[in-house]
C-alpha cells in the first residue's frame, strides 16, 4: 500500500507578532513547526502502513526551509519525503496550492507507485481554509472523506475503506472506493515518539527536491500568485474597541451582589428572561 | 503558501488592469447555499440570507436561495422558510438520492446550478457540510473562495471584499477575486447576526434536475449515528454562556463555571488551553478554532482574552470579565470588568444569581 501524507511548515502562530506601527508580521525568530493537525494525518497514515504494509510518502510545498518539516516527518517514521519548492509557488491560495500538489501526488504515482490513499490535515494554522484537501480530491479525482475520526475497515482486495466521518449533527459511517483522499479530524490519535533507529535515518537520509518542472507542472501560470483567482487587498490587525471595560466599583458591597446589580443595569429585560431560563432550584 | 502568506496587492480590478473576462459578464445576483441535514435546516444558513440580503441590496441584484435535498416535506418547507428570511427566489434540486450529505451527489447538484444559472457571488457556512462542499464546487468551478469569513461587503466596483482572520487571528485580512466568478465565501455559524423572521409567502421556486442516478454515486452512507441528545451542547446557540479559563487553575475548580451555568440556565464553555489539558470537551471551546458565539451575556473568567478567544465572542450583547489582572487584554473588549480572584467570586454570585432568580423572585418580576 501506498500512502501519501500533505503536511504543511507554518510558522508557530502563538508566538507571531504584529509591528505596531506597520501592522506586518514580524516573521524574523518566529520558530516553525509541523501544522499541528497534520499531525493527526500522519500517525493515521504511519498506522495502515504499520497494519497494512507499505509505504508513507510526505509532501510539502514550501520554502527550501520546509526541509526541517519533512525530516521531522522521517523522524516519526514516514518512508520518503518530498519537497516540492520552486519561486513560481509563491504567493499562492488555495487554487494554485492544490494545483502544485495534484501535479506533485500524479509525479509521485509514476514514480514510486500510485498512492491508494492521500491524507491531508483538518486544516492549517496559518491558511485555515480546510479547503485544500477538498481541492487535492477534485483535482485528481479521488473521492474525498473529510474530517474522519475513525478508520474502519479496509480491504485492500475489494479497494473499498469505511470511516466515521463527523457531521454536524451526528457521525456518518461511509464507504468508499479506494484511492480516496481523507482529512483527518484533530485528536483522533496521538503522534508517536518515533525509534530512534528513524531518527538516525531520518538525519541521514536524501529529501527529494522538485521544481515546478521536475513535479511536471505543465502550466506555469496555473502556479503561486498567478494561478491564484484570490488576492489580498489588505491586511490589518483587528481594531481596539473605542472604550475599555467599566471596572466594577463594588466598595462595601459584596462584589456579587455588585456586579449582578451592573449586569441587569445594562440589560434590563435580561432578569425577566433568566428567571424563565434559569433551572438550579 | 496559502493566501495570507502573500503580500498585500493594490486593490481593486483597476489595479489588476483587467476587465472581467466577457464570459463571466452574466454572472448575477447573490445566492445562498441553504444547508439542511436530515431535515432540519442549519440556522448558518439564515444567517447568511441575512448577509447576503444587504449585499444583493447594495448591488440591487436578487437574493436567491439554493436547497439541495430529498424530495418531499422537509425541502419544500426549507425553500419556504427561506423567502421568510429573506430570498427572493429559490433554486431547488431535489431527488431521494440527496437523503443523507454525499460530496459527490452535491457538488454535482451545486455546481450544475451555478453553471446554468451563474450567480456572481455564492456564500455557504463554514460547517463540516459547507467547508466539505465548497472546497469541491469552488476546484471544480476553478474560482476563489474565502473561507471563514467574518465580514463580507461590496467596494465601489462591484467586488465582493471578503474579510477573515489570518494567522492563527493574530491579523484581518481582506481578499477579493477579481476575475472569476462566482466569488464564493464561507462564513461560521453566528459570526452574522440571525435576521428577523418575517412571514411570507413563498416567491419564484425554480426546480433543477440532479441528473445521478444511485450507481453513478460511489460512497454510500452505512449508517448515521445522530449525537445524543444529552451529549449535544448548544453553546453556540446560547442566550447565556459562562467560561472558563486557565485562571481557574485546576479542573475542579472548573466546576464553579459549570455551576453558575446551571443556576442561569446557561451554556458553559472554555478557552482553549483547558480543552488540550483535557479538562474540558473539544465541543466547549469557544473561539476561533472553537465555537463563535453571540449570546446576550457572557461572562468570562480566568480568560486572559487572547486573539483567537476574543474573535469567537464578540458578538455577545454584555461581556462580562473576571480576572485578577487588570491588565488583561481581555478588558480591551469586555463591557464590563470585575478585577477579583474567580475562584471565589463564581461561588458568591452562583449563590447571588439563585437568590435573585428564586421562585420567590419570579413572582416579583411577574407583577
Ligand atoms: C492557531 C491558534 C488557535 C487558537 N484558538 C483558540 C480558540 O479557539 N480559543 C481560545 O480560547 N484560545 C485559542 N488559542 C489560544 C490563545 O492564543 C490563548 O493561548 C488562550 O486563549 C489562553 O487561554 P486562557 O485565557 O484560559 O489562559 P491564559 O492566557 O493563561 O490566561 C489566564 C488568565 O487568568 C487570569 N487569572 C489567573 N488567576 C486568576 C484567578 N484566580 N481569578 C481570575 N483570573 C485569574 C490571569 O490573569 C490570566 O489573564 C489559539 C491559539 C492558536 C495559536
Ligand atoms: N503547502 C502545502 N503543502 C502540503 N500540504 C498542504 C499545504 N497547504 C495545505 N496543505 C494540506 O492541506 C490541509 C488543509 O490546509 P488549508 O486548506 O490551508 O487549511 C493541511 O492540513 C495540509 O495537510
Amino acid at each position: 500500500m501506498h500512502i501519501v501524507v500533505c503536511i504543511k511548515q507554518v510558522p508557530d502562530s502563538a508566538q507571531i507578532r504584529v509591528h505596531p506601527v506597520t501592522n506586518t508580521i514580524m516573521r524574523q525568530g518566529v520558530p516553525t513547526i509541523i501544522n499541528p493537525y497534520d499531525l493527526f494525518a500522519l500517525e493515521a497514515a504511519l498506522e495502515l502502513r504499520d497494519k497494512f504494509g507499505g509505504e508513507v510518502t510526505v509532501l510539502t510545498m514550501g520554502p527550501p526551509s520546509a526541509e526541517d518539516s519533512l525530516r521531522k516527518a522521517l523522524t516519526f517514521g514516514a518512508d520518503r519525503a518530498v519537497l516540492l519548492t520552486d519561486r513560481f509557488f509563491a504567493g499562492a491560495d488555495t487554487l494554485a496550492t492544490t494545483y502544485a500538489l495534484a501535479t506533485a501526488i500524479r509525479k509521485i504515482g509514476d514514480t514510486y507507485g500510485a498512492p491508494d490513499i492521500i491524507f491531508t490535515g483538518k486544516q492549517t494554522i496559518d491558511g485555515d481554509t480546510a479547503q485544500v484537501g477538498p481541492g487535492i480530491a477534485k483535482r485528481l479525482d479521488l473521492l474525498q472523506l473529510t474530517y474522519v475520526a475513525r478508520i474502519g475497515a479496509l480491504d485492500l482486495d475489494a479497494r473499498t475503506i469505511e470511516a466515521e466521518r463527523r457531521s454536524e449533527g451526528g457521525v456518518q459511517i461511509l464507504r468508499t472506493r479506494l484511492p480516496c483522499l481523507i482529512t483527518m479530524l484533530e485528536a483522533t490519535n496521538e503522534i508517536r515518539r518515533g525509534a530512534m533507529k528513524d531518527a538516525l535515518r531520518a538525519a541521514r537520509a536524501t529529501i527529494v527536491k522538485w521544481s515546478a518542472q521536475d513535479a511536471g507542472v505543465e502550466d506555469i501560470a496555473k502556479c503561486g500568485l498567478r494561478g491564484s483567482p484570490t488576492i489580498v487587498k489588505k491586511v490589518f490587525a483587528p481594531p481596539p474597541r473605542a472604550e475599555k471595560a467599566a471596572l466594577i466599583d463594588f466598595g462595601s458591597r459584596s462584589p456579587a451582589e455588585a456586579l449582578i446589580e451592573d449586569i441587569f443595569k445594562r440589560q434590563p429585560k435580561l432578569e425577566a428572561e433568566l428567571v424563565t431560563l434559569a433551572r438550579g432550584f | 503558501m496559502s493566501e495570507p502568506a502573500k503580500t498585500p496587492t493594490p486593490a481593486g480590478r483597476a489595479a489588476t488592469k483587467k476587465e472581467l473576462p466577457d464570459h463571466f459578464k452574466g454572472y448575477k445576483h447573490v445566492w445562498v447555499f441553504i444547508e439542511q441535514e436530515r431535515g432540519q435546516v442549519h440556522p448558518v444558513s439564515w444567517e447568511l440570507l441575512g448577509a447576503g440580503r444587504q449585499l444583493a441590496n447594495k448591488l440591487k441584484v436578487d437574493l436567491a436561495a439554493v436547497v439541495i435535498g430529498p424530495e418531499g416535506e422537509a425541502t419544500r418547507q426549507a425553500a419556504a422558510e427561506a423567502f421568510c428570511y429573506g430570498a427572493d427566489l429559490a433554486y431547488v434540486v431535489a431527488d431521494n438520492l440527496l437523503t443523507d450529505y454525499r460530496n459527490e451527489s452535491y457538488t454535482k447538484a451545486l455546481t450544475d446550478v451555478v453553471n446554468t444559472y451563474k450567480p456572481e457571488i455564492l456564500l455557504l457556512g463554514a460547517t463540516t457540510l459547507g467547508r466539505d462542499l465548497a472546497g469541491s464546487v469552488a476546484t471544480t468551478l476553478l474560482t476563489g473562495l474565502t473561507a471563514d469569513c467574518t465580514a463580507l461587503d461590496v467596494d465601489a466596483d462591484g467586488s465582493l471584499a471578503a474579510t477573515r482572520p489570518t494567522f492563527g487571528g493574530s491579523l484581518m485580512c481582506t481578499i477579493y477575486t477579481l476575475n472569476y466568478r462566482p466569488q464564493m465565501a464561507t462564513v461560521r455559524p453566528r459570526v452574522m447576526p440571525m435576521p428577523e423572521r418575517v412571514a411570507r409567502e413563498p416567491g419564484r421556486i425554480i426546480s433543477h434536475p440532479l441528473g445521478l442516478v444511485e450507481d453513478d454515486i460511489v460512497t454510500k452512507v452505512l449508517s448515521f449515528l445522530p449525537d445524543r441528545e444529552s451529549a449535544k451542547s448548544n453553546l453556540a446557540y446560547a442566550d447565556v454562556v459562562v467560561a472558563g479559563g486557565l485562571g481557574l487553575g485546576s479542573p475542579e475548580n472548573f466546576q464553579l463555571v459549570r455551576q453558575l451555568a446551571s443556576v442561569l440556565g446557561a451554556e458553559y464553555g472554555c478557552s482553549r488551553p483547558l480543552v488540550q489539558k483535557g479538562w474540558v470537551t473539544s465541543d466547549r471551546q469557544i473561539g476561533q478554532t472553537g465555537k463563535t458565539i453571540r449570546p446576550k451575556l457572557y461572562i468570562a473568567a480566568g480568560i486572559s482574552g487572547a486573539i483567537q478567544h476574543r474573535v469567537g465572542v464578540e458578538g455577545a450583547d454584555l461581556i462580562v470579565a473576571i480576572n485578577t489582572d487588570k491588565n488583561a487584554p481581555i478588558f480591551d473588549f469586555a463591557h464590563v470588568g470585575i478585577i477579583t480572584d474567580a475562584i471565589r467570586l463564581l461561588p458568591a454570585l452562583t449563590e447571588a444569581f439563585r437568590a435573585r432568580l428564586s421562585p420567590h423572585a419570579r413572582d416579583r418580576i411577574a407583577s
